[in-house]
């Protein structure tokens, strides 16, 4: 046994599309994923569909429905909604199905519609993500959680907002060749440090940008890629989520994300696998600090010293350890309820050989990938590990 | 107030803050949570409410330039977590330099209004 195989994947380019609906989204990176996985779409037993902010982006609640019936799919589905860990949590709903036998083929995807909304009515919608009354009422703003993070860091372990400007710097140059991503446009560490500030210490560049965009996966039981011969050589060998409270300052650190360590030690004893044996990841980075975070939750670094990782070329494309290949979210962009599930389609591609930057990954029986998702500020977290199988 | 409700636990928490009897509830190994709640968030032990301290030292801060519209008329502001004994607030830092708050300071919590609305709020002042 190695797990669900990914069979298919699929995903819109990220960016601007103000005017369509989350529904149109997902019909075209579900139509993509269906037929990547080359099953048909009677052949799919249940749909887990992720979405953050459709009530108050398009007054749409209830999505599960509309989003099978965007795929051309008739079967049971349900919206996950983990704020932007909503997808990544639909595809673990998708990956307990297929692992409980309950079901051999489902659909898992989101998908978000962000930029109808002005950049002050996108903040409230994603504040929702905090504590309404405890954060959200004396003014808690997204950038403004993970820049209170960053700051206690700093105070902490020290770091500098040339460090994060790295981040930015790294993930840009990541996306320059992905078609996918919302800015394919280096930047430079000069750059990043001039730009307007949001909340300090983040200026623009610190901050991923607003994004529609949708993404899907046809998740399969190792049974039925073999019965069916799919082609389908990477596996979900471990999967697991981590929860904290959902205020930042109801946590025990300010510095620490105890619901990644949780998500990437489930994750790592279901697969096998420590965090030295991960080869290359698509972390959770909304914010470039939100990546220093990750880094040190999964392990890759101990606290207090993934600051400079970016910085010494630890984590770029030649790097032992590249992350965010994609772009991330800084530069592909993060229509949040779809960024868990584009992780998986990105990192499938690059396990595969047969992304833009695969050139930086080994598509050999044995290479590990992981995904990062993180809702809020950390409060969810869901971390799967994917493997060259076959 | 811009709200025609109450909040339980919340607004009580402000009305007894305004009043100088601010609380906290407290576990059994005397860690400390925000009201309302029935029982320890991550044990689910009992509760029990004691006096929440007049001295906070600010733990991290941000000087917010792009807000929600509710607090559109308010921007900047600078955000602060600060730690009162076991228990840490979140709150606007109010009556001092935006560029004098730092890591450390040494604060009390109060009750203010936003700009905007008028909403009630945690609020943060020098020590």
């Amino acid at each position: 046994m190695t797990g669900p195989r990914v069979a298919g994947v699929g995903m819109t380019p990220f960016g601007k599309h103000e005017s369509r609906t989350a529904r149109d989204l997902f019909a075209a990176a579900a139509q993509e994923a269906i037929a990547d996985a080359g099953v048909e779409h009677a052949a799919v037993e249940e749909v887990r569909f992720g979405n953050f902010m459709g009530e108050f982006a398009e007054g749409q609640g209830h999505m599960g429905p509309l989003a099978a019936e965007a795929a051309g799919v008739h079967a049971p589905s349900t919206r996950i909604e983990s704020a932007c860990a909503s997808s990544g949590a639909a595809v673990r709903q998708g990956v307990m199905l297929v692992q409980s036998g309950q079901a051999d083929v489902v659909l898992v995807g989101g998908a978000e519609r962000m930029t109808n909304l002005s950049t002050a009515d996108a903040t409230e919608a994603l504040a929702a993500a905090a504590d309404a009354v405890w954060e959200v009422r004396p003014g808690m703003t997204f950038p403004g959680a993970y820049a209170l993070m960053t700051q206690a860091y700093f105070a902490q372990y020290g770091g500098t907002s040339e460090d994060l400007a790295h981040i930015a710097v790294k993930n840009h140059a990541n996306a320059v060749e992905n078609d996918l991503a919302q800015f394919q446009r280096a930047i430079d560490v000069e750059d990043a440090l001039e730009a307007p500030t949001v909340c300090s210490p983040f200026g623009l560049y610190d901050c991923s940008p607003i994004s529609d965009g949708a993404s899907a996966a046809v998740l399969v039981s190792e049974e039925y890629a073999a019965e069916h011969d799919l082609d389908a050589p990477v596996a979900i060998t471990g999967s697991g989520q981590g929860t904290d409270s959902l205020a930042l300052q109801a946590r025990v650190s300010l510095t620490q994300t105890t619901a990644t360590e949780r998500a990437a030690a489930a994750a790592y004893e279901e697969a096998g696998i420590g965090p030295r044996d991960v080869d290359v990841a698509e972390v959770h980075d909304c914010f470039t600090h939100a990546e220093v975070l990750a880094l040190e939750g999964l392990g890759f670094y101990d606290p207090g010293t993934a600051i400079e990782a970016a910085r010494e070329g630890e984590t770029t494309a030649d790097g032992d350890l590249p992350v965010n290949l994609s772009g991330g979210l800084k530069a592909k962009g993060h229509p949040v309820g779809a960024t868990g599930s584009a992780q998986i389609s990105e990192l499938t591609k690059l396990l595969e050989g047969r992304h833009v930057n695969s050139d930086a990954v080994s598509d050999s029986p044995g290479t590990v990938g992981l995904t990062h998702n993180a809702g809020g500020t950390v409060a969810s977290a869901v971390v799967h590990v994917l493997e060259v199988v076959a | 107030m811009t709200r025609e409700y109450r909040d339980a636990g919340y607004d009580d928490f402000l009305d007894a803050l305004a009043a100088g009897e601010a609380y906290y509830l407290e576990g059994p190994d005397g860690d400390g949570f925000l009201p309302p709640r029935e029982v320890h968030p991550r044990t689910g032990e009992e509760l029990a409410e004691r006096p929440l301290s007049d001295a906070g030292e600010v733990l991290t801060y941000t000087r917010v330039e792009v807000p929600t519209p509710q607090l559109a008329d308010d921007a900047p502001y600078v955000l602060a977590v600060a730690q009162f004994g076991p228990v840490r607030l979140t709150g606007q830092v109010h009556s001092v330099d935006p560029d004098d708050v730092e890591v450390g300071m040494r604060v009390t919590a109060d009750v203010g209004e936003t700009v905007t609305s008028g909403e009630r709020m945690v609020v943060f002042r020098p020590r």
